[in-house]
């Protein structure tokens, strides 16, 4: 499955309206999101938006050229799974009384995921990390009864030295030879 | 130099060397025609529906390969544009098209005449702007006609609200752009085009389709070169036409749903397509999966995202046409000894592509596809036939979208440059006569012959008034059959000869083109056609001919939809031989 995922980090103009481009051209062209998350870049004037489309539903490399004629999309670059660290950030607010507060903490704990909120009836569990992180946390937690739930979308970057998008002609894009860090769950 | 908006938009415009203004005024955009006066190198020409604005600018454009620009008030004349501004978004035109905005304190406020048209044209456009304060005015008018006019040329829409127009700020007008999202890419890659070389030099049965990239790029010199290089026939698209002159041996006509039946079984045939400024449109490809199932395909267009996306080709070759085709032809092995008549001229593969040429000359003879069937009747297709004759090929044909449409690709010799100007892409009725009006303007020395179908001339007929007010001497054919003719083909075909909501009325046309103060004609029979079109022709101004044609005429050749590009229904008509003379090729 992780296969035909394809990250897509678009280096835009922050102007108004660029969203609107961006997510009009997905929709006439029939593109698929997975899940898109926007913020400010490293350069001021510049927003990376990272998007996250299925290959098998959607042709990724005309997604890309397709952006790429966007005016104000600055650099499109489709990064491989390999090669990237990527994480999403949830609030997942759970029912939870006395009997099952503990047990909730104790897999909390396990996920490396923090409590931000107790109340009587409810915890509030922010948690990092990446897709299937936060895909088997949320899972864990149905069976006590999700009130509500909040995911940010992927963010990602490729490893090792070869950031930031923007100063980088394409043709230098080159292998990174950063040391691989294992994931920390 | 201290001004205000409306005036820095006037002299941006004159920066750019705009000299005429389609558009039609209104509440917000009269601070902008208050200041018009002020700059009379600004032709503004009146038309009668912000249509008629967008599509003239679009006819402008495509006819000189200038910008064209349009204006139109907020609200409704916005809105009215978006037709407009999609055909020229589909066939790549150049149109700056600018509208009006409510003031800025009343945007979001449901404003009287407020209407999103940045929102509306996103999806239309190759970019659009708001000019949100007076001070960015010079900066997105250069942005704009760069934007517009470079690369795969595009509509750019420019709203600006009614109190920036009359803000006043310091203006300088910037000498370059800087967009760092913008770079087309001008040249091809080296390694491609000696890819590309290759093949075309080991191809047996190569064959060229030429679209309209090769007008936007003027490369008509060098795609000659190329074909008579290397030997290699051309087939056009629909918009291609005119690109490569029609009466070369090496022409074999349109491709397509209504196509030659001989370019056809050509692109079938050949084991080589190059395919310059086009972009396998389903209109010329027919059903994809079955296109040229033998060819290898080189692709060169400047647009990236064109090539892989309708198919798969073998050398992506990504820049201007131009540029490409003369580092390509250096690259091609001359004839030389190739041609010259004889049966074994030699390929560097030891192929004879003389026997290729050969065999689809004899397609050409087998399926004539442009002859018409002996008749008293008057037929469309001899209404075209006669322009062309009278007019010695030299006019500038200007369609509207159907059948009379299709009988003009077809029927008419185009050798001039860009001589047909046609909605491909969008298939906009209606398109002819401001289209018409835009295209004369921009080559006031040029005949311009408007052919329209009863349906579409409908319209946008209300141009006429713009035509007449501003003596715009544009020739009108109206090849009118009562029906809306090219749908009633297919409820003919495809519907059980239903012929719903296509019987069509239309006014008396002669008294209509009378009544707007155009001399006009009406003509029945064969033997009127030809003192009539020269009647048009000798007349100074603006003329009108009413064809009252064969009403149920099909256009032949045609490919079903949903069938393969050689599954071709062709005419019912006994063969008949060959009208003109059968061309020598002997000299190839």
């Amino acid at each position: 499955m992780a296969t035909t995922k394809h990250t897509i980090v678009v280096l835009v103009e922050d102007r108004p309206g660029v969203l609107n481009r961006v997510v009009s051209l997905f929709r006439r062209r029939g593109f698929n999101i997975e899940s898109l998350a926007v913020g400010h870049s490293e350069t001021p004037g510049l927003s990376r938006m990272i998007i996250v489309v299925d290959g098998a539903t959607t042709a990724v490399e005309q997604v890309r050229k397709q952006l790429d004629k966007l005016i104000e999309v600055v650099k499109v670059t489709d990064i491989s799974e390999d090669n990237l660290v990527a994480r999403e950030l949830a609030l997942i607010k759970v029912e939870s009384g006395p009997s099952t507060r503990s047990e909730i903490m104790q897999i909390t704990d396990i996920f490396r995921a923090n409590i931000l909120d107790v109340a009587s009836d409810s915890i509030v569990i922010e948690v990092t990390g990446d897709d299937d992180k936060v895909g088997s946390l949320i899972e864990l937690l149905r069976g006590f009864g999700i009130i509500e739930l909040a995911r940010t979308g992927r963010i990602a970057m490729t490893r090792g030295t070869i950031g930031p998008l923007l100063k980088q002609g394409i043709s230098k894009q080159r292998k990174s030879n950063g040391q691989r860090v294992a994931d920390s769950r | 130099m201290r001004m205000n908006g409306a005036q820095m938009l006037c002299q941006s415009l004159i920066n750019e060397g705009v000299e005429v203004v389609f558009g039609y005024p209104g509440g917000a955009i009269l601070p902008l025609y208050d200041v018009l006066p002020q700059y009379p190198q600004l032709r503004h020409i009146l038309v009668r529906h912000e249509q008629g604005a967008a599509h003239a600018a679009d006819g402008y454009a495509r006819a000189t390969g200038k910008a064209g620009v349009c204006f139109a008030t907020s609200g409704p004349g916005a809105c009215n544009l978006v037709t407009g501004i999609a055909s020229a978004h589909l066939d790549s035109s150049p149109v700056i098209a600018i509208t009006a905005q409510v003031a800025r304190h009343f945007i979001g406020k449901d404003a009287f005449q407020e209407i999103d048209i940045i929102g509306i044209t996103v999806p239309i456009t190759k970019h659009n702007y708001q000019v949100s304060r007076v001070e960015d005015m010079a900066k997105v008018f250069k942005e704009a006609f760069h934007i517009a006019t470079t690369g795969r040329p595009g509509p750019v829409l420019i709203d600006v609200p009614r109190d920036v127009f009359t803000d006043e700020a310091a203006f300088a007008y910037p000498a370059r752009v800087n967009l760092a999202g913008y770079c087309p890419t001008v040249q091809g890659h080296p390694l491609q085009i000696k890819k590309a070389a290759r093949l075309i030099n080991e191809a047996k049965r190569p064959a060229i389709i030429a679209g309209r990239g090769v007008i936007i790029s003027k490369a008509y010199q060098e795609l000659k070169e190329l074909a008579e290089k290397a030997q290699v026939p051309v087939v056009t698209t629909f918009l291609g036409i005119s690109c490569f002159p029609e009466s070369h041996v090496l022409s074999f006509g349109m491709l397509g749903v209504h196509g030659m039946a001989y370019a056809n079984l050509a692109v079938d045939a050949a084991d080589l397509i190059i395919a310059i400024g086009m972009r396998f449109d389903d209109r010329a490809t027919a059903k994809v999966s079955g296109f040229a199932p033998h060819a290898q395909i080189i692709h060169i267009d400047i647009d990236p995202a064109e090539i892989g996306k309708n198919l798969k080709v073998s050398v992506p070759i990504v820049g201007d046409i131009k540029n490409v085709l003369q580092s390509l032809n250096k690259q091609i092995e001359g004839s030389g000894d190739r041609g010259q008549g004889s049966e074994d001229c030699q390929l560097p593969t030891g192929d004879c592509r003389l026997g290729w040429i050969r065999q689809i000359e004899e397609w050409r003879r087998e399926h004539p596809s442009t002859v018409i069937r002996e008749t008293e009747q008057l037929l469309p297709q001899y209404v075209i036939q006669k322009i062309h004759q009278v007019t010695a090929g030299r006019a500038t044909i200007v369609t509207g979208v159907g059948q009379h449409q299709m009988w003009s690709a077809q029927h008419y010799c185009y050798d001039k440059p860009n001589s047909l100007i046609s909605s491909g892409g969008l298939g906009t009725m209606g398109f002819e006569l401001p289209a018409a009006v835009g295209a004369k303007v921009g080559l006031p020395d040029d005949c311009v012959w408007c052919v329209a179908g009863d349906g579409g001339f409908q319209m946008t007929v209300q141009e006429l008034a713009t035509i007449v007010q501003d003596d715009i001497a544009v020739k009108i054919a109206i090849l009118n059959n009562g029906y809306l003719g090219m749908v009633r083909q297919w409820q003919e075909m495809f519907y059980g000869r239903r012929y719903v909501a296509t019987p069509l009325s239309g006014p008396d046309f002669v008294k209509l083109a009378e009544a707007y103060g155009l001399p006009a004609l009406r003509v029945r029979s064969k033997a009127e056609v030809i003192p009539a079109i020269q009647q048009a022709m000798d007349h100074p101004g603006p003329f009108l001919i009413d064809f009252v044609v064969e009403p149920e005429e099909n256009v032949y050749p045609m490919v079903a939809p949903g069938a393969a590009i050689t599954e071709m229904i062709e005419s019912p008509v006994e063969k008949v031989e060959f009208g003109s003379k059968p061309r020598d090729i002997s000299n190839l």
